[in-house]
C-alpha cells in the first residue's frame, strides 16, 4: 500500500488476522470421527466381553493401552505433535477385536505395538499408512505365532458361578473343514448371527457389529458402498461355488471386516467408484482364499491385498468432473 | 403465479449454518463518506486507464477511468470532490498491483488544511449529486409505462447505457455486465435466470433488495429480456428466503407478466448460487468443462444486477453505490447502501464494539471471501458483505484420506489430491486432477476433518500454472 494510506492507518496491525476462506469450518474433527467410531465398536467390544469373559475385556485394555503409548512414545522420538485423535485408541481396540480369546497378553502387546510401530508411524503416521494397522498386527502375530492364532474356543457362560476357566472348550473355527456343529442349521445360523461360536473375541456377533455399522452408515462416517459390495461380492460368489451362503456371510471376519476394515479411510480409495472395485476385489480374494487356499479364513489378507491396490485405484477410478467433455480431454492430453 | 419448488433429496450440497443476522434490517442510505479510494480494475478483465489528473475536481457519477478493451467496466467517481493522489493497490479480484485513485470531498480537506485552489473548485462541492434510493417505481402503471418505454427501445441501445454506467456482475465474480449480455451471433439464449439465492452464510443483501426493491429488479430483469429474448427468465431463490420469493411473485401477478417471469423456489443448499450448480439444478443442463453459460443457451444475472440495469436505463445511473451486508460477530448486523471505494474503517462505526481480537476482516462471504490485511481495502463493485469474524486459527493435520472432499465436492474434483501435491511442491501435477475446474466454493475445506486449507492450495497451484503457461 501506499506509504499516504499508511499515515492515516486508524488501527494497529495486530489486530487483523488474515486467513484463507472458507472462514467458517464444518467442526467435525479427525478427533470427533475417530471417538465416534470408537463408540460404535463399544458393541462389538461388549459382545467380546459377553462370550469371551473378563479376559476379552484384558486384552482390548491391554492393546489399546500398547497402541496409545506405542504411538506417543514414537511421536516424542520422532519429536513429531503427538495428537490425542483417536486413532491409535481404535487401532488398539480393532487389533484386539481380531485376536482369538487366549493367546497371552505378551502376544498381543507385541502385535499391538507392531500395528502402530512398523504398519502406521513407520509409514508417517495417521494418513500415509499403506496397510491396515490392525490387520497388519494381525497378519504379524499369524506368522509369527501361527499355533496361538489358531487356538479357538467356544463361547463359555463364565458369569455362571462355578465356571472355570480351565473348563474352556477348544474348538475349530467354524470355516475350517473339521469343524463340526451339533445342532440343527437354523440353530447354527443363530449362533452364528448372535455370536455364540468359536472365533476372534469381536469377530463373532454378526449383530453387534451390524448395528454398530449401521450407524457408522446413517451419520455418513463410513461409505455403504464397501460393506455393501464386499458382503454382497462374498454372498453371490458363494452362491456360484455352492456354499452355504447365509453361513459363508456370518461366518469368520467377514462382517467386522466389511463394515470396520475394510472402510478404513486411510486404506481404502476416496471416490466412491474406487470403493466399489476396491470392495468387489476383497469379495473376491477373500472368495479364492476360502475356497482354494490354504487358509481357512481369507478376510484379513483379502483387505491387505486391497489396501496395496488403493493408491493404484485412486490413480485410475476417478470421478469425471462436471461438465466433462470429451474434447477436453484431449486437449489436456497434448 | 406458479412457484416451482425443487425437493431437496434431488439436490446435492452442503447444509450451512445460515447465521442471516441481518435479514430483517432494512437497508440503511448511509452519508457519502468524505475519501473514497477507487481501484482501476473492479471487475474481470482489462484494466481501465485513468481520465483524471491528480488535483481535477470531480462530480458524483463523472466517468474518471475506462478501457478501450471489450472486456472492462467504466469507472465512475463515487463522490463529488477532488483527486488528492494516484497510488498503487492490490487489486481484489486478481492480487495484482494495480493503480487507484483517491478523492477526498471539500469538507474533509478543510478538516485536514489540505484544501487546494478551493476558490475555483468550490461551486462545485456545493451540491453533492443525491440518488433517490427509496423505491423509485411508485405504482403499477408507472411499471406498465416503464416496460412500454422498454419495448420502443433497441437491445444495442440498451447494452451502450449499462456499458456507460459500468456496470458488472454483483453476486462476486464482477464480469462486465454489457459482455455477458453480447450474446454472439449463432448463440441463442433460451432461458435468462435471475440468481437471487444468495447461498452463502451471513450475506443478506440481495435478499432485502429483493424484499424493498422488487419492481426495480424485475424491471431490469425485463431489460435483460428485451436485450437476449429468450423464452422465459426463470427467478431462482432459495426457499429459506420465503417473503422474497413471495414479494415478487406477488408483484409478477399484480402486473400479470406470468408468461414471462417463473420463480423457482431451491433448497437452501451451497453452493446453490453458483452458475454451473444453478443451472444444473433449474435445467438439467451442464455447463462444459472451460465453457460458459451460454453454452447451454443460458445467461444468469444476479438480482442486484438487474436493479443496478434498471437504475442504469432508467436515470442514466451509473454503478456508484450497492448494496452491503455488514455482519458477523459485531453487536448490530446492518445493510448499507455504500458508495463504491468506500474504506472499511470508514464504516468501523457500524461495527459496534469488538469483545476480541485479532478479528478476521473479509470481504465477501464467509465460504468464498478473502481477508484483508488492514482496514485501508475499499469496498469494490463485486463485493457484497463486510464480514468480521472472530474466532481462533485452525491447526492443520495429516489428510486421512477420508474422501468427504470428494463426495462434497460440486465439480466432482478431488481436492484431496491438491493437498497432497502442494505439500510435495508438485503443483503441475495438479492440472492432472482438472484443478482448473474448480470453482473455489470452500465445501471441500469446510468439511475437512483435518482443517486442511484447500481452497489456499487451489489457489496457488491455479496461480503457479498460469505461471508457467
Amino acid at each position: 500500500m501506499d506509504s499516504k494510506i499508511d499515515e492515516t492507518k486508524l488501527i494497529d496491525s495486530g489486530e487483523v488476522y488474515i486467513a484463507h476462506p472458507p472462514h467458517i469450518w464444518g467442526g467435525f474433527s479427525t478427533a470427533k470421527v475417530m471417538y465416534i467410531v470408537l463408540a460404535a465398536l463399544a458393541l462389538p467390544s461388549a459382545a467380546a466381553v459377553y462370550f469371551f469373559g473378563p479376559r476379552a475385556l484384558y486384552l482390548i485394555i491391554v492393546s489399546m493401552a500398547t497402541a496409545l503409548l506405542t504411538e506417543f512414545a514414537i511421536k516424542k522420538l520422532r519429536k513429531k505433535p503427538f495428537y490425542m485423535d483417536g486413532s491409535a485408541l481404535i487401532t488398539g481396540l480393532l487389533f484386539a477385536l481380531v485376536l482369538p480369546p487366549r493367546i497371552p497378553f505378551w502376544m498381543a502387546i507385541i502385535g499391538a505395538a507392531f500395528s502402530i510401530a512398523i504398519a502406521k508411524e513407520a509409514f508417517g503416521g495417521l494418513g500415509f499408512n499403506i496397510f491396515n494397522p490392525a490387520l497388519a498386527g494381525r497378519a504379524f502375530l499369524a506368522i509369527c505365532f501361527p499355533a496361538a492364532m489358531t487356538s479357538w474356543y467356544l463361547p463359555a457362560k463364565w458369569f455362571v458361578p462355578g465356571y472355570a476357566a480351565a473348563d474352556a472348550i477348544t474348538s475349530a473355527s467354524p470355516l475350517s473343514e473339521s469343524y463340526i456343529y451339533e445342532g440343527t442349521r437354523a440353530a447354527l445360523y443363530k449362533d452364528l448371527f448372535f455370536g455364540n461360536i468359536a472365533g476372534s473375541i469381536g469377530e463373532t456377533s454378526a449383530l453387534a457389529i451390524l448395528i454398530g455399522g449401521i450407524i457408522l452408515i446413517v451419520l455418513r462416517l463410513i461409505d455403504w458402498r464397501i460393506p455393501a459390495v464386499y458382503i454382497g461380492t462374498v454372498a453371490l460368489g458363494s452362491l456360484i461355488f455352492g456354499n452355504d451362503v447365509l453361513f459363508q456371510v456370518l461366518s469368520g471376519g467377514l462382517m467386522i471386516g466389511a463394515f470396520f476394515m475394510a472402510t478404513d479411510y486411510v486404506t481404502s480409495p476416496v471416490t466412491g467408484a474406487g470403493r466399489i472395485v476396491f470392495a468387489l476385489g476383497a469379495g473376491i480374494i477373500t472368495l479364492l482364499i476360502r475356497n482354494f487356499g490354504s487358509l481357512p479364513e481369507g478376510v484379513a489378507f483379502s483387505i491387505l491385498i486391497m489396501n496395496a491396490f488403493t493408491p493404484l485405484i485412486d490413480k485410475y477410478v476417478r470421478p469425471k468432473p462436471f461438465g466433462f467433455v470429451k474434447k477436453i480431454a484431449k486437449k489436456d492430453g497434448k | 403465479m406458479n412457484i416451482v419448488s425443487r425437493k431437496p433429496r434431488f439436490v446435492s450440497g452442503l447444509k450451512l449454518k445460515e447465521n442471516k443476522k441481518s435479514e430483517h434490517s432494512p437497508i440503511l442510505l448511509i452519508p457519502p463518506p468524505s475519501r473514497v479510494i477507487i481501484p482501476m480494475q473492479m471487475h474481470t478483465g482489462a484494466e481501465c486507464s485513468l481520465l483524471v489528473q491528480r488535483g481535477d475536481s470531480v462530480k458524483t457519477g463523472q466517468l474518471i477511468a475506462e478501457s478501450d478493451s471489450f472486456v472492462s467496466a467504466n469507472i465512475h467517481s463515487t463522490i463529488t470532490g477532488t483527486v488528492k493522489s494516484i497510488l498503487k493497490t492490490v487489486s481484489p479480484a486478481t492480487s495484482t498491483i494495480i493503480s487507484a485513485v483517491e478523492i477526498v470531498s471539500k469538507s474533509a480537506q478543510q478538516q485536514t488544511g489540505d484544501a487546494q485552489d478551493s476558490d475555483a473548485a468550490g461551486a462545485l462541492y456545493e451540491d453533492e449529486v443525491v440518488f433517490d434510493n427509496s423505491a423509485s417505481i411508485k405504482s403499477v402503471e408507472e411499471f406498465r409505462a416503464f416496460l412500454k418505454k422498454i419495448d420502443s427501445e433497441q437491445a444495442p441501445g440498451l447494452i451502450q447505457k449499462i456499458k456507460a454506467a459500468g456496470i458488472v456482475g454483483l453476486g462476486g465474480a464482477a464480469f462486465p455486465t454489457h459482455v455477458k449480455l453480447s450474446v454472439p451471433e449463432g448463440k441463442k439464449i433460451d432461458t435468462v435466470i435471475l440468481n437471487g439465492c444468495e447461498c452463502e452464510p451471513y450475506i443478506t443483501a440481495d435478499h432485502r433488495l429483493m424484499l424493498e426493491q422488487g419492481m426495480e429488479i424485475l424491471a431490469g430483469a425485463y431489460i435483460i429480456f428485451k436485450i437476449l429474448n429468450p423464452q422465459k427468465v426463470i427467478i431462482a431463490i432459495e426457499n429459506n428466503k420465503e417473503d422474497a420469493i413471495k414479494n415478487l411473485a406477488d408483484i409478477i401477478k399484480e402486473l400479470g407478466i406470468e408468461h414471462i417471469f417463473s420463480i423457482s423456489a431451491l433448497p437452501s443448499r451451497y453452493p446453490m448460487g453458483a452458475e454451473k450448480t444453478l443451472i444444473k439444478n433449474i435445467l438439467k443442463r451442464k455447463v462444459p468443462v472451460g465453457g460458459l453459460p451460454l453454452n447451454v443457451g443460458v445467461v444468469v444475472q444476479n438480482v442486484s444486477t438487474a436493479k443496478a440495469i434498471f437504475d442504469a436505463v432508467a436515470y442514466d445511473k451509473p454503478l456508484i453505490e450497492r448494496v452491503i451486508t455488514v455482519t458477523g460477530d459485531i453487536e448490530k448486523p446492518l445493510n448499507l447502501m455504500v458508495r463504491i471505494g468506500t474504506l472499511v474503517k470508514d464504516l468501523k462505526d457500524y461495527f459496534g464494539v469488538l469483545k476480541e481480537k485479532p478479528y478476521d476482516i473479509i470481504f465477501g462471504g464467509p465460504m468464498t471471501g478473502f481477508s484483508v490485511a488492514n482496514m485501508n481495502f475499499p469496498i469494490v463493485k463485486g463485493n457484497g458483505c463486510v464480514l468480521v469474524k472472530q474466532g481462533e486459527k485452525l491447526v492443520e493435520k495429516n489428510c486421512i484420506r477420508c474422501g468427504k472432499c470428494v463426495s462434497v465436492c460440486p465439480m466432482n474434483l478431488m481436492p484431496l489430491m491438491y493437498g497432497t501435491y502442494a505439500k510435495n511442491n508438485m503443483w503441475e501435477q495438479c492440472s492432472d486432477y482438472y484443478i482448473e475446474c474448480c470453482i473455489e466454493c470452500g465445501s471441500c475445506a469446510y468439511v475437512c476433518p483435518s482443517a486442511i486449507p484447500l481452497v489456499g492450495y487451489i489457489k496457488t497451484g491455479k496461480a503457479v500454472i498460469a505461471r508457467k503457461k
